[in-house]
Parts: C-alpha cells; sequence; structure tokens
C-alpha cells in the first residue's frame, strides 16, 4: 500500500489586486482554487495546464513559498499550513523545488561548488570539509565533474545549469522535489538527457516529484499519475495510461488532441477549442471551462461541477458525466 | 521529383558574424529548395543557423556584426543577394514575408492593430485609406478574429498571444506573398492555442497558395504541417528529405538520435531511459574538425573526424551529409 506523503484539501491561493486612494483590494486573481490532490511516497505527480491555469502557483503554495489563503496542506499526516517559517525550516530539508530557468536561478557572482553548497550552510549540516565531500559526490551523481566547482554559472551551458540546479535540490537529501518545467528552456537533444538523469535519481534515491509542465509528451514518460488544470481548478486527475487512453473531461480531450505528434503518417481527430483562457480575475460562473467547451449545457453556468470518482484513482469535475 | 516551379533555390549560403571574440559561422553552406505552394519544415537546435538562413532570405542580417560572406539565393530565378536595398526593400513584406516567435516585440504598442495591419497594406499598394481600412478588415476577418471592426482600433496589449500572433499573420498575408517565413511561430503559444494557429496556417496556405518555411526545433510541429524537411546542425544542412522519408528513415545518426530522443506522446510509460544524444552542441568558436556531429555521433571513424561529408543524395529526393548513413 502506498503511503501519501503529501497531500492539499481545498487549497486556494488568490492574489489581491490593490487599486483606488486607499489601496483597497478591489479584485483578485484566483490562480488556484480549492483544489485538491495527494502525492505517495516516490512516485510522480504531473500537474499539466496552459498558461495561466496556475499550476506552478500550486506547486510554490504547497511548499508554502507562498502562503495559502485558504486549504490545508498535509505534509507525511501533519498539518503544515500553519507553520511560520520559523517553524517551517527543519521541514524544508526535506522539500526543495527546481526552477525553468537555467539563467535566471543561480546567482551569477557564486562559483556552483558555493551555489550546490549553499543548503547545507543554511541548515548547518556537516563540517566544513564534509560539506565539500558532500559537493563533490553531488556533482558526479547529476553528472558535472567536481573539478568545476570553481567555475561560474556562464561558463556552462542551459542543460549543465539544469544539472546544478539539481544537484543544489538534492545535496540536504530530500523527499519532495517540486520540478517546474525544468526542461522545457533546453534543445531537444538535452532535454532527454535531464529527463533520464531525473527519473534515473528517482529511483536511485527513492524520490517523490512533483512535476510541474506543459509538454505532454514529457509527461505521459515521466509521470505516475497526472492531474490536469484549468484557470485554477483541477479538472480531471488519473492514473498515466488511464488519463491518456481514456479522457473524460471535455478539456482532457481538447488538450490532449491539440498535442501534435512527430509522424506525418498519423492523422489525428483533432478538436479546435475556440477563443482564449479567460481570465483568472473574473472566471465564469459555474464549470470554469464552459465558455470554451463544446458540449457547455445551461447548468454548467449555474453550478459548479463537483469532482467525481468515475474508476478508481481517477476523478473528473463535469456535468456530463452527473447527467446522465 | 517536384515539378512545381522552384520559388527559392538558396545555394551554399554562408553567413558569419565577427564577433570580439572571433568569427561565428551560423551559416556555413546551406543548401534549399522551396517549390511554389510548398510547405518546407527547416529543424534544428539553438545555434544550427535555421534562423540565420531565415533572415538572410529577407537580407536583415544585421551588418555589421553579422555578412553574408558567399552563396546564392534564388527568388523567382533572381539572386536576392545582388538586389540593392530598395529593390529589397520591395520584395520584403510584399512577396516575401516574415512571422516572429514573440509577437508583442514584433507590434508597435502605441498604435493599433488596425493601423499596423494597414500601414503594411499601403506601403505596397496604391490604395487610398478607405479601401486600406476595408482590407485590413477583410484580413482580421481572414485570419478568424472575432468582432474585426471592433478589433481594428485595439491596440496589442489588449489582445492575447494567439490573437497578437493572428495579427501578424494578417500582417504578414495582406500583400498576398509569394513565400512566408514562420520563424518559431507558435513556440511561445499553449498547446491549445498553438493548434489553433497552426490551423489556421494550414487553411491558409490551401487557400492562398503561398510557399511556407517553417522554422522551428518541433519535430512535431514539422510532421503535421510540412511536405520537406531540412535538418540544420552546426551551420549545415545534415539531411533533406520529404518528411515522411525523414520520419520513416532517418539516414543520419542525428537526424535518427533525435527521433529517438523525444518521448512518445501516444506510447505507454515505460521505465526505461531514453536513448539520448550525448554531449552538446558544438561553440560555435571551435567547430570539430572534419564532421561536425562526429564527437556526439555513435558511429563516427577516422575519416569523419578528419575530413568533411559532402552532401549526396542517396535515394531520389533524400540527401543526407554523412560517411556512414545509417540503412534505410
Amino acid at each position: 500500500m502506498a503511503t501519501r506523503l503529501v497531500e492539499v484539501q481545498k487549497l486556494k491561493k488568490w492574489f489581491p489586486i490593490k487599486g483606488g486612494v486607499f489601496s483597497t483590494t478591489v479584485a483578485s486573481v484566483k490562480a488556484v482554487d480549492e483544489v485538491s490532490f495527494f502525492i505517495n511516497q516516490g512516485e510522480t505527480l504531473s500537474l499539466v495546464g496552459e498558461s495561466g491555469s496556475g499550476k506552478t502557483t500550486a506547486g510554490r503554495t504547497l511548499l508554502k513559498l507562498l502562503q495559502p489563503t485558504s486549504g490545508k496542506i498535509i505534509y507525511k499526516g501533519k498539518d503544515i499550513t500553519k507553520l511560520t517559517p520559523n517553524q517551517m525550516r527543519p521541514l524544508r530539508r526535506n522539500m526543495q523545488i527546481m526552477f525553468q530557468d537555467p539563467y535566471g536561478s543561480l546567482n551569477p557572482r557564486m562559483p556552483v561548488g558555493d551555489i550546490i553548497q549553499e543548503p547545507l550552510d543554511v541548515h548547518g549540516i556537516g563540517t566544513r570539509k564534509e560539506r565539500k565531500q558532500a559537493v563533490a559526490t553531488m556533482m558526479e551523481t547529476v553528472g558535472l565533474r567536481s573539478e568545476y566547482e570553481k567555475r561560474y554559472p556562464h561558463e556552462f551551458s542551459g542543460g549543465q545549469r539544469q544539472r546544478i540546479g539539481v544537484a543544489r535540490a538534492l545535496i540536504i537529501n530530500p523527499e519532495l522535489l517540486v520540478l517546474d518545467e525544468p526542461i522545457s528552456a533546453l534543445d531537444v537533444s538535452i532535454q532527454s538527457q535531464i529527463i533520464n538523469l531525473l527519473q534515473e535519481l528517482q529511483q536511485r534515491l527513492n524520490l517523490t516529484y512533483l512535476f510541474i509542465a506543459h509538454d505532454l509528451a514529457v509527461v505521459r514518460h515521466m509521470s505516475d499519475r497526472v492531474a490536469v488544470m484549468y484557470l485554477g481548478k483541477i479538472v480531471e486527475t488519473a492514473e498515466n495510461d488511464e488519463l491518456f487512453d481514456h479522457p473524460l473531461h471535455p478539456y482532457t480531450q481538447a488538450l490532449l488532441s491539440a498535442v501534435p505528434v512527430p509522424d506525418p503518417e498519423v492523422k489525428r481527430e483533432r478538436i479546435i477549442l475556440q477563443g482564449d483562457i479567460p481570465s483568472p480575475v473574473n472566471p465564469p460562473s459555474g464549470c470554469h471551462f464552459r465558455t470554451r467547451c463544446p458540449y457547455a449545457m445551461p447548468v454548467c453556468k449555474e453550478q459548479e461541477p463537483l469532482a467525481i470518482e468515475v474508476a478508481p484513482g481517477h476523478t473528473v469535475a463535469c456535468h456530463l458525466l452527473t447527467k446522465k | 521529383m517536384d515539378n512545381r516551379e522552384v520559388l527559392v533555390d538558396i545555394k551554399n549560403l554562408r553567413t558569419f558574424f565577427y564577433t570580439e571574440d572571433g568569427v561565428v559561422p551560423a551559416v556555413d553552406g546551406i543548401d534549399l529548395t522551396i517549390h511554389r505552394g510548398e510547405v518546407v519544415g527547416l529543424v534544428g537546435e539553438s545555434g544550427c543557423g535555421k534562423s540565420v538562413t531565415a533572415l538572410s532570405i529577407i537580407r536583415l542580417i544585421p551588418n555589421p556584426p553579422g555578412k553574408i560572406i558567399g552563396g546564392e539565393i534564388f527568388f523567382h530565378g533572381e539572386d536576392l543577394l545582388k538586389k540593392n536595398e530598395e529593390d529589397m526593400r520591395v520584395i520584403r513584406g510584399d512577396k516575401i514575408s516574415m512571422i516572429f516567435q514573440e509577437p508583442m516585440t514584433s507590434l508597435n504598442p502605441v498604435y493599433t492593430i488596425g493601423d499596423q495591419i494597414s500601414e503594411a497594406i499601403t506601403l505596397h499598394q496604391k490604395i487610398d485609406a478607405a479601401e486600406a481600412k476595408k482590407r485590413t478588415i477583410e484580413m482580421i476577418r481572414l485570419v478568424g478574429i472575432p468582432e474585426p471592426e471592433r478589433r481594428f482600433s485595439q491596440y496589442p496589449h489588449e489582445m492575447s498571444g494567439g490573437m497578437r500572433q493572428r495579427v501578424m499573420i494578417a500582417m504578414a498575408l495582406s500583400s498576398n506573398p509569394d513565400l512566408l517565413i514562420s520563424d518559431e511561430a507558435t513556440t511561445a503559444l499553449d498547446v491549445t492555442i498553438q493548434a489553433q494557429i497552426l490551423d489556421l496556417m494550414r487553411g491558409l496556405q490551401k487557400k492562398l497558395g503561398m510557399a511556407i518555411l517553417i522554422i522551428t526545433h518541433n519535430l512535431a510541429v514539422v510532421a503535421e504541417m510540412a511536405e520537406t524537411i531540412a535538418i540544420a546542425y552546426a551551420g549545415k544542412i545534415v539531411e533533406n528529405a520529404s518528411a515522411k522519408e525523414i520520419f520513416k528513415s532517418p539516414r543520419h545518426p542525428y537526424t535518427y538520435g533525435l527521433l529517438q530522443s523525444i518521448p512518445k506522446f501516444t506510447e505507454k510509460k515505460t521505465n526505461e531511459p531514453l536513448p539520448a544524444i550525448e554531449g552538446m552542441v558544438p561553440s560555435p568558436y571551435h567547430m570539430p574538425k572534419g564532421c561536425r556531429f562526429n564527437p556526439r555521433c555513435p558511429f563516427a571513424t577516422e575519416k569523419c573526424r578528419e575530413e568533411e561529408p559532402e552532401i549526396l543524395e542517396l535515394t531520389p529526393g533524400h540527401l543526407v551529409r554523412c560517411f556512414h548513413p545509417i540503412e534505410s
């Protein structure tokens, strides 16, 4: 039986928009709006969606890098929602994040050895000598030569910088790693190298991944389970094959059909969605997807669909499935 | 093979950049043929010279530091590299149009989109303002933007990324060009929006019959769009064939490696590692001797490290630059 490492319940993160003379809150960006999901120990849950769907905010709120507006975050059975930054610090050792931009996320004035060592310094782990040794070992683990520790980030290519990002995240032995679009800025031939590295490390170190991505081919390759977000809500969650082979939510179906396939002889039935994703400041009433949904019904405007479990582990939030 | 008229014929194009750190041979002997009404994909990773090729065609290479130092670019049988700036200006935006990755930086934020599209129209056609406005609204409608009359007086910031890219396409097609160059035009867009724009481009191509040169790093995009595909690596074309051939029987080890290394959306999850191409793209300041792919190539021999292979037609219409092509 799989153990749950982390779980969020009705997680909400709204960003206030200030305006007027007294700088009062005039509206809110509903980036994450009552989202619930869990991740089991050692598995990869992918959070997919288009820009503005709230996937990155969900990942950061999960780590409490952003304070949730409401909802609960439960880490290993313990509610960590209300913990202060000081109370969070010992837990931070167990949860790390790796970012998309290999250029913006490394301090250009620090040698990479120091960048990788910094988490050890912050958490006061080991003696100076032990830390140096740990950095050298970690660099080799992620496929960088340890002689390079004195070099600066600009001396490395994009793929190597992502390896530095992985090394920095893993040096303190975390359990949970949030991967926020870790390969989307890389060249095609380098992407597969980083994907392989992440998978190999996961097996070797028994890591749990929250993989945030928009490239669905990579998601299919990497994930155990997948959650699809649209405008701050999770519309569908299922096991990898179940989601890709039997998508049930109209948005998931459209999203999957829109992915171009690298085979000119495959002709796919394509659902072309009309229009753009609406603003998260003022999302449509009822179901957020109804303005672009080819099957929208009157009820979709009035009531928000609740997530129902249609098969073990496969939940969908859509009125089509309840109105039968 | 192709009995359509040749529209663009690039022969041994060489565009170098002279920087403080040395010479960058961004494009070093690229050959490419585009027929009338053909959709050609030029695919490669960053630094392979695909965008520089496009900018060379419309002669917009920033000089200095860049310079086209050799080759010929025939367009309708005339060498564009021999044209003066004035003639080029007439061709650019009229016979050849280009759309870019970032529509926000390609549009002027202080003019309405209507003004910007009609500017492109009046620049190349002698028509009055009222007629230009009529044509502009037609173009906005053609690219599938709802309420064209209202959109005419909107500014770029009032539109989403997908809408802006539609505006760019409207502007590019307003003069009914023979060639549309699309440089990573859908890369910055979300998949559902990308599908909309690709669908639009395909539809417009059928309707208007222009040739399209699609420049991208995304193999899936060219698989869906292009008839012919050229694969570029480190400033050279390494393989050129019909889309079917490229995907069914790639002959160059680089093409083969790329196709193997991308995760397949339609295949079930395995825990097997992807067959990755080792190493990385060579630095443009230190191009390897011999074949430029040899340091990363699993089949490289002594010959590959010493001599540079020529591009050869192995089977009709299938060109490969390799001493040891993969058996088909």
